[in-house]
């Protein structure tokens, strides 16, 4: 298929991973691309953007562009690691409790336990245990992902180990262990990517509201809840200084989003021609 | 037969093709038959063979934008059904034309009783009162030999088992008098002594209704016991017609002497041979555009002109018709 | 006489119906209630029946893809019924199923390589080349070629990955296979094919046949013995050529009678047997045949008939007949 056919039949895909390309680009290039996120120049409070500020200064007279840019890279690097710590230690609790029965009863109680914790409060405890920082906003947010994960994986293969091509499997000789990563794993991956790229949206603004309440990364690290929540007292004199995180987690989180509906019907259809 | 019988239904080369993003299946490709009042025709084949299709094209009930029927038309009752619009279409389905399908519980309603489903039928096609339409549908079930059917008529398709469920999906379809029904696969979902019991049912009601009954089966053995004459479908086209009885007694086209065959049933006296015959190959994909006779790949008699021209259906003999280049070399032998 | 591949006495499976939040039992289903049966080298025994008879069950019990509840499983006169997975896994490799669903049977993940291969990479260590060239020859014994075991399951049409399960069942060569309505979702120029197959590699390799079957046609093509079954027990078992001409008990007669026969002219006015086929939830008392039996007697609804021998390799459970 050629890529011109696919973004024909798939517009949302396509759409939505330019926008992440575009983003991740300019995370990747922040150095090259902006100034110092972190410089102080204090006469330059508060400006309007500008020729030299693209997007204004802040209350502190740091670049707006600049810290968005870097902002950038801890939003993409929470989601990225959320998505993939929710989505491998799910799936292997998932695959096990689907499997083994004795594995069941016990490990998806204490994941009914887990669903009950909400992420922000979780957080706002781990960060006052600890030092704040993206390790730990990383974890408080993960953990309260992984019962969910746990419980799509545990559906499908409570679906697939009932399959006769399972049956035929065992009576071929082969050990619980093969029959899982051989047999069932594979039908896991599929949904397990879209439910991915929902667990990295959430992340992403979960991070962000985080910031914003100062559970999150610390503040002087530029990432756009810190930038909207430090902003929030000037928004009626310096609309700017809020314009651009917003617009920006907006945008992201859109885009992922729209990944996410592109690639569920995408690998619908394709399991669904290939019945 | 019933040659003389005005046909109610006249299919004229129906074309039904299916648009999938792999390209076009033409399912039916240019069948032509007629249904005379009372009679029981039987349509058979194997999976694909387009016969299903065939009676969803006269019922209107092709998948939405997948499935349509580009050419040929459907007479019944003076009209042509695929130019009649949805609305004319529903007052002749489950009216003037019913259909039971394989499944019963797909096709019933599982949040409503199914007295409420029969009633509504009634009322709708026949204008009934609510009180009349639920005392017809208690006399269908009754007729249809539900145990208790007073009691029962107030029950949800699940509480039923599927023998009795199919009972139920006659019952519905034979409540407003149709003058044809259409069973697609009647009891193929059904073990071998219901099947039976069905199979009784029907053909005893035709009697009392006097409706005509469009039997689509894969199995020989149910056709042999219900229908009067037979259409023998392979890939989208008929290559056989005929007297059930002229059928079985003397097959013409090579794909219904290989069908026969290749059953292991029971045939009284029937000489018994350690191999069944087996017809080599399968069907041919309906996607690509067939050049020549379908079956010529598969078919041992095919020659050189098998394989370059469609051969025409032809007659041989009272109401024998046959689409086979070597049809007549068979008939001799 | 030689020992049978499989011999099960008495086998029992019951599954509880639990309901509610707390699981309790509420019911218990008697899927099989006190199956004997045996099967020679090279013998076609054919399990007959309609849904919910147990047969299936027969079938998964015998392979040990379930727990019997009682009775006992002997597999080439070893008691396998209580072995553990790992001590049940060498007694595997001589027993094989074939599958009711051609398209359900096959991972279609995997390639017909990988399919028919993956019992040979369980049991003999064989190497690449070695279990390539084993899988090539069984492709082709089963009538495909060689090349297709590039080919992943789904682009095979239904009677292709038949074939592919029976190739995936002889992998281990086996004493006993289990079809499992093996024919039945194919249409029946396909289904000939499959049964000539089977019946041709029954005399080549002396396989011994447990052939669960709906269809009477099928049975009495392919088997030797016949088993009937109703609601978890056997009511007769008989030669095929005794059954088909004098069965014994009033339901084997009525299966035959049911059947539609493809002659136009065997039409003729017959006994169907009435009602539905109870549930084995509550089977009824006595002879579980009674409820749609044309000639049960007072006798039928207290006590249950054994089977018994009536003849040479004749039993029937009846207390009527002969």
């Amino acid at each position: 298929m050629t890529l011109r056919r696919f973004g024909r039949r798939n517009p949302t895909i396509v759409i939505g991973a330019l926008l992440l390309l575009l983003v991740t680009a300019a995370a990747i290039a922040a150095p090259l691309i902006a100034g110092d996120p972190l410089l102080i120049t204090p006469v330059d409070r508060l400006l309007p953007p500008s020729e030299k500020y693209w997007l204004g200064t802040d209350h502190l007279g740091r670049d707006v562009y600049a810290r968005a840019v870097f902002g950038a890279r801890i939003s993409l690097l929470v989601g990225v690691a959320v998505a993939a710590v929710s989505v491998v230690v799910g799936l292997g609790i998932g695959l096990a409790a689907g499997y083994w029965r004795q594995v069941d009863a016990v490990v998806m109680r204490f994941m009914d336990g887990m669903m009950a914790i909400p992420a922000i409060l979780l957080a706002i405890a781990l960060v006052s245990l600890n030092r704040a920082s993206v390790f730990i906003v990383v974890v408080a947010i993960s953990l309260p992902e992984i019962p969910r994960v746990v419980r799509l994986v545990r559906s499908v293969v409570l679906t697939v180990r009932e399959m006769p091509y399972i049956e035929a499997a065992v009576s071929g000789g082969s050990r619980g262990r093969k029959i899982v990563i051989r047999h069932i794993l594979p039908s896991t991956v599929a949904p397990l990517i879209v439910q991915a790229t929902y667990i990295a949206a959430s992340a992403i603004l979960i991070e962000a509201g985080l910031s914003f309440l100062g559970a999150g990364v610390p503040p002087e690290i530029p990432t756009w809840g810190n930038m909207i929540a430090s902003s929030r007292l000037f928004v009626a004199r310096a609309p700017w200084t809020i314009f651009a995180p917003g617009t920006l987690l907006a945008l992201v989180v859109l885009a992922v989003n729209l990944v996410g509906d592109g690639l569920r019907d995408l690998l619908d259809v394709r399991l669904a021609r290939r019945m | 037969m019933r040659a003389g019988a005005e046909p109610i239904l006249s299919v004229e080369d129906l074309h039904t093709h299916f648009f999938t993003q792999d390209g076009v299946t033409r399912a039916v490709d240019g069948v032509s038959f007629t249904v005379a009042a009372g009679e029981t025709l039987g349509i058979v084949g194997e999976s694909g063979c387009g016969k299903s299709v065939t009676a969803l094209s006269i019922m209107r009930l092709l998948p939405p934008g997948l499935g349509r029927s580009v050419g040929g038309s459907v007479r019944f009752g003076g009209r042509d059904l695929l130019t009649l619009d949805e609305a004319e279409m529903r007052r002749i389905r489950g009216d003037r034309i019913a259909m039971v399908f394989q499944e019963p519980m797909t096709s019933l309603n599982p949040v409503l009783t199914v007295g409420e489903q029969i009633a509504e039928a009634v009322m709708i096609h026949q204008g009934k009162s609510r009180h009349d339409a639920w005392a017809r549908a208690e006399e269908m079930l009754t007729l249809v030999r539900i145990p208790d059917a007073a009691r029962r008529v107030g029950d949800y398709p699940h509480q039923f088992s599927g023998g009795m469920r199919q009972r139920v999906m006659i019952a519905m379809a034979l409540s407003c008098h149709p003058q044809l029904l259409i069973a697609d696969e009647p009891t193929t979902a059904l073990d071998v002594t219901i099947q039976a019991q069905i199979l009784k049912l029907m053909l005893e009601l035709k009697g009392r209704i006097g409706a005509a009954i469009l039997m689509i089966t894969h199995d020989l053995g149910v056709v042999a016991e219900t229908c009067q004459r037979v259409i023998v479908m392979y890939a989208g086209r008929k290559v056989e017609e005929a007297s059930v009885l002229d059928l079985f007694d003397r097959p013409l086209h090579p794909y219904t002497r290989g069908l026969m065959a290749s059953i292991p049933r029971r045939r009284p006296g029937a000489p018994r041979t350690r191999r069944l015959q087996e017809i080599p190959g399968m069907v041919p994909s309906l996607r690509e555009p067939l050049s020549g006779c379908p079956f010529a790949p598969r078919c041992p008699l095919a020659t050189a002109r098998c394989t370059a021209e469609a051969p025409p259906l032809e007659q041989h003999g009272a109401g024998h018709v046959v689409a086979c280049w070597e049809a007549g070399r068979i008939g001799v032998s | 006489m030689t020992e049978p591949v499989v011999a099960v006495q008495g086998l029992q499976k019951y599954f509880p119906v639990q309901r509610g939040i707390l699981r309790r039992t509420v019911a218990t289903v008697r899927a099989v209630d006190g199956v004997t049966l045996a099967i020679a080298p090279g013998e076609t025994l054919c399990l007959v029946g309609e849904s919910g008879c147990g047969k299936s069950t027969v079938g998964r019990l015998i392979l040990r893809l379930m727990q019997p509840t009682g009775g006992r499983i002997l597999l080439r006169g070893t008691d396998v019924t209580t072995l553990g997975e790992a001590a049940m896994r060498p007694h595997r490799r001589h027993a094989q199923m074939v599958f009711q669903d051609p398209y359900a049977s096959l991972n279609p993940r995997l390639t017909a390589g990988m399919i028919v291969g993956e019992p040979l990479e369980n049991y003999d260590d064989m190497a690449g080349a070695d279990r390539r060239a084993k899988v090539a020859a069984l492709l082709e014994r089963v009538g495909l070629r060689a090349e297709a075991m590039h080919k992943y399951a789904f682009e095979f049409s239904g009677g292709q990955r038949q074939r592919l399960g029976i190739a995936r069942a002889l992998a281990l060569d086996p004493g006993l296979i289990v079809a499992d309505e093996a024919v039945s979702a194919l249409d029946v120029s396909v289904q000939a094919q499959v049964l000539n197959l089977l019946m041709d590699l029954q005399e080549e390799r002396g396989i011994a046949y447990l052939f669960i079957s709906h269809d009477l046609g099928v049975v009495e093509h392919i088997g030797h013995r016949i088993a009937v079954m109703y609601l978890g027990q056997i009511v007769e078992l008989a030669p095929k050529a005794t059954i088909f001409a004098a069965p014994l008990h009033p339901y084997t007669e009525a299966l035959i009678a049911a059947a539609p026969i493809p002659d136009p002219r065997a039409r003729t006015e017959r006994i169907v047997l009435e009602g539905d086929i109870p549930s084995a939830m509550n089977p009824p008392s006595g002879c579980r045949f009674h409820t749609r039996c044309p000639i049960a007697v007072a006798r039928c609804r207290t006590e249950a008939p054994l089977l018994r021998q009536v003849a040479a390799g004749h039993a029937v459970a009846c207390h009527l007949r002969p």
